[in-house]
């Protein structure tokens, strides 16, 4: 299969990011800048509806779906999602969403078929060297990479963003022991059964705490946010960052 | 006990927590490496799932010539449409198997369990005891548990909630074992205690690992031996057996055995696998007198015509236990049901009613179960359909009604989706200590007990792109 031509890509930015991690969106921009590849941002995007569905409250959600949709819908270019997450909701959720309602289910398959994680969008999609994807980062630090279960599983993205990391300058990869264990996230799951999805995450940072890396790279800002969370609680000097930041960093702001 | 009470209590038992931890790891790494040995595993699976999908999709014809085929051969067959029925029957059978004991020795009924779920779902135990007859669990971790008044933590091992220490402790307290933590002398004990019970039991039972409906044979998967003198030692043998644990033929039974040692006890095989077809016929040395076989439904028919159909596809391994980093946390009690677990958060209320869809919510979603149940069940959807259940019978608290509610309408437009993130920043601005958020207030406390929460940006991305945009 020849590498697909594409010039330009609609960003969705994702509510989280949007509203928690901008500089993460600036870094996922400037690396599309830094790969010729135009970058349009449809701005009436909200929240593509997961805690919602997530939640079983799925009225809510249908409605978020469908406002995604035809903000999406107004250009061909294919959808980037900065998170494995909200790609699959928008992959699986939504036409499990429309199961019985064909017109809007032919238009979430029409979308899925064009919407896609990121480090998938990169690698398995324009199939890019990841060595012409992070040139010029460089970020010298022993790094380990949280393989987060809906880019994982939701999406059978395997190592796209592994191999991405390696390629950045003066990182060292350690392998993170029982890297497929879910953090604990689980969106609502995190509120409503709090104390199991610490518990998750107890056992997600003794194994981060395990690598002796100073950074955690993941795909999903949920996951990070989460991680983040408890290593800001136990006043550990390990950070959390997303791809798109290491395979920029060292470049000064974007 | 509310679920939380009892997700609390597991969460701080700090011999749980090691149980549940050993068993994980031993078990991932043991199906994991079995699975390694199985060429075309992927195919298998899918074999195995069709099969399934085959039983189920005509499940009244293959009951049928299953039921046909057990009579053909000299066995009986009772419908049991739910627990009481089918205990009324067991109960029958056991008082009229003791009153025509040999020798007419007196003596309350005694009946010999061979491990069964189906057995603990119609609480056969408390029924039997209930009518002053005594049930005596052959299976050792069932024997474990049963002596110390509990219930099974586990679909396949039912004493995983305990570590070779506490059952030394219990051997010790109720038979003067000396206190070892060699596993050997601690079965020999309960060998020893067990073997009286199957030569005096008036009715064997066992569960029903798969029920082939071309022949009426019965496949019983078991590791101790327990199993087959349950079946073969007492007059009167009894199983009981969900009506959705059919297939249709020997040759699917040989694919699914390729599966359900593998998922369930990291084996190539058991140890034991009995094909019962029929009781003793004239001339053979073993075997009972009588066979009967008690086909349950108790919801299963129901669950078929439903959402949550795909869940009577278990084959009852237990594998998504053993990966569910949930249950690796709260073990099988903590759900308060027969079925826990991935697959019984889904099992429970699709069997027993929407008491049970709050189990649903205890799930990340990461999706392990999906991954490694032999035939490829997506529970990971199935609990997403339980929650919308759970929604559209309004069990969610206020709170999470009101605050879902108000989310749907903040995020439906671009408008208000922007002033909630203007509130959100200047909320988490005035909570924030150093930059990060240290106490929020309920409900979300829940996540601050554990977890500093960022502040929201006071530039968000969409201000920024803006900013971009417009400069020259």
């Amino acid at each position: 299969m020849p590498t697909p031509q594409i010039d330009s890509v609609q960003l969705c930015i994702t509510c989280i990011v949007d509203s928690l991690f901008p500089e993460v969106g600036e870094a996922v921009v400037a690396v599309f800048d830094r790969l010729g590849i135009d970058v349009t941002f449809p701005e009436a995007q909200t929240c593509c509806g997961q805690p919602g569905y997530n939640g079983g409250f799925r009225s809510e959600a249908r409605r978020l779906a469908l406002h995604t949709m035809s903000v999406f819908e107004a250009s061909p270019a294919p959808v980037v999602v900065p998170s494995g997450s909200c790609a699959a909701m928008m992959i699986h959720g939504y036409a499990d969403l429309f199961q019985d309602d064909p017109p809007n289910l032919a238009r979430a398959r029409a979308l899925a078929a064009r919407t896609y994680e990121f480090s998938q969008f990169l690698v398995d999609v324009l199939r890019l060297p990841p060595a012409a994807v992070a040139a010029g980062a460089r970020l010298d630090e022993k790094v380990t990479f949280h393989t987060s279960c809906h880019l994982l599983r939701g999406l059978g993205v395997k190592d796209a963003g592994q191999k991405l990391l390696a390629a950045v300058d003066g990182v060292q990869v350690a392998p993170l022991p029982d890297a497929q264990q879910c953090c604990g996230f689980g969106g609502l799951f995190a509120i409503k059964h709090g104390d199991i999805s610490s518990a998750m995450l107890d056992a997600k940072l003794a194994a981060v705490r395990a690598t002796g890396a100073t950074t955690v790279v993941a795909c999903d800002m949920s996951c990070l946010m989460h991680m983040q969370g408890g290593l800001s609680r136990d006043n550990s000097a390990v950070r959390c960052r997303h791809l798109a930041e290491v395979l920029t960093a060292g470049q000064g702001p974007a | 006990m509310t679920f939380q009470t009892r997700i609390t209590k597991a969460l701080n038992n700090p011999t749980l927590q090691i149980a549940l931890d050993r068993n994980s790891e031993r078990r991932i790494t043991g199906r994991n490496a079995v699975f390694a040995t199985l060429p075309d595993a992927e195919a298998v699976r899918d074999r195995g799932r069709a099969i399934r999908i085959e039983a189920l999709s005509h499940l009244d014809q293959y009951l049928d010539q299953f039921a046909t085929n057990v009579e053909a051969r000299g066995g009986h067959v009772h419908w049991a449409a739910d627990a009481a029925e089918a205990r009324e029957v067991v109960l029958r059978l056991a008082r009229e198997s003791a009153a025509r004991r040999p020798g007419g020795q007196s003596g309350p009924p005694i009946v010999a369990k061979g491990k069964s779920m189906v057995s603990e779902e119609i609480e056969l135990n408390h029924a039997l005891e209930a009518a002053g007859m005594k049930a005596v669990e052959t299976d050792l971790g069932e024997f474990i548990v049963q002596l110390r008044g509990e219930t099974p933590s586990h679909l396949i091992t039912p004493a995983v909630h305990l570590r070779r220490e506490d059952v030394s402790d219990l051997f010790h307290q109720q038979f003067g074992m000396e206190q070892t933590l060699d596993v050997a002398q601690m079965t020999a004990v309960a060998r020893a205690e067990l073997r009286r019970t199957f030569f005096t039991a008036d009715l064997g039972l066992s569960g029903v690992n798969f029920g082939v409906a071309e022949t009426g044979t019965m496949a019983l998967v078991t590791n101790e031996g327990n199993g087959r003198l349950c079946t073969t030692v007492p007059r009167v043998h009894v199983a009981l057996m969900g009506i959705e644990r059919l297939v249709p033929t020997l040759v699917d039974l040989e694919v699914m055995m390729r599966l359900l040692p593998r998922s369930a006890t990291a084996q190539k095989l058991s140890t034991y696998v009995s094909l019962l077809s029929g009781p003793r016929r004239p001339g053979e040395p073993d075997g009972p007198e009588e066979l009967h076989v008690v086909l349950l439904d108790n919801g299963r028919s129901r669950a078929l015509g439903g959402e949550l159909a795909e869940s009577l596809l278990c084959i009852r391994c237990g594998a998504c236990l053993n990966v569910c980093p949930v249950f690796r946390e709260i073990g099988g009690h903590a759900y308060g049901a027969v079925y826990g677990g991935p697959i019984g958060s889904v099992v429970s209320p699709a069997l027993f009613g929407s008491e049970f869809d709050e189990l649903a919510n205890a799930s990340s979603l990461c999706g392990a179960c999906r991954d490694v149940c032999p035939v490829r069940i997506d529970i990971p959807t199935m609990l997403l359909t339980v929650r919308a259940q759970y929604v559209e019978t309004g069990q969610p608290p206020a709170w999470m009604k009101i605050g879902m509610t108000g989310w749907g309408w903040a995020m439906a437009g671009t408008t208000r989706y922007r002033l909630a993130q203007k509130f959100a920043a200047l909320g988490t601005r005035l909570l924030a200590q150093g930059g990060r958020v240290r106490r929020l207030p309920p409900p979300l406390d829940a996540w601050t007990r554990r977890r500093d929460f960022p502040v929201f940006a006071s530039r968000t991305f969409r201000d920024r792109w803006r900013e971009r945009r417009q400069k020259p």
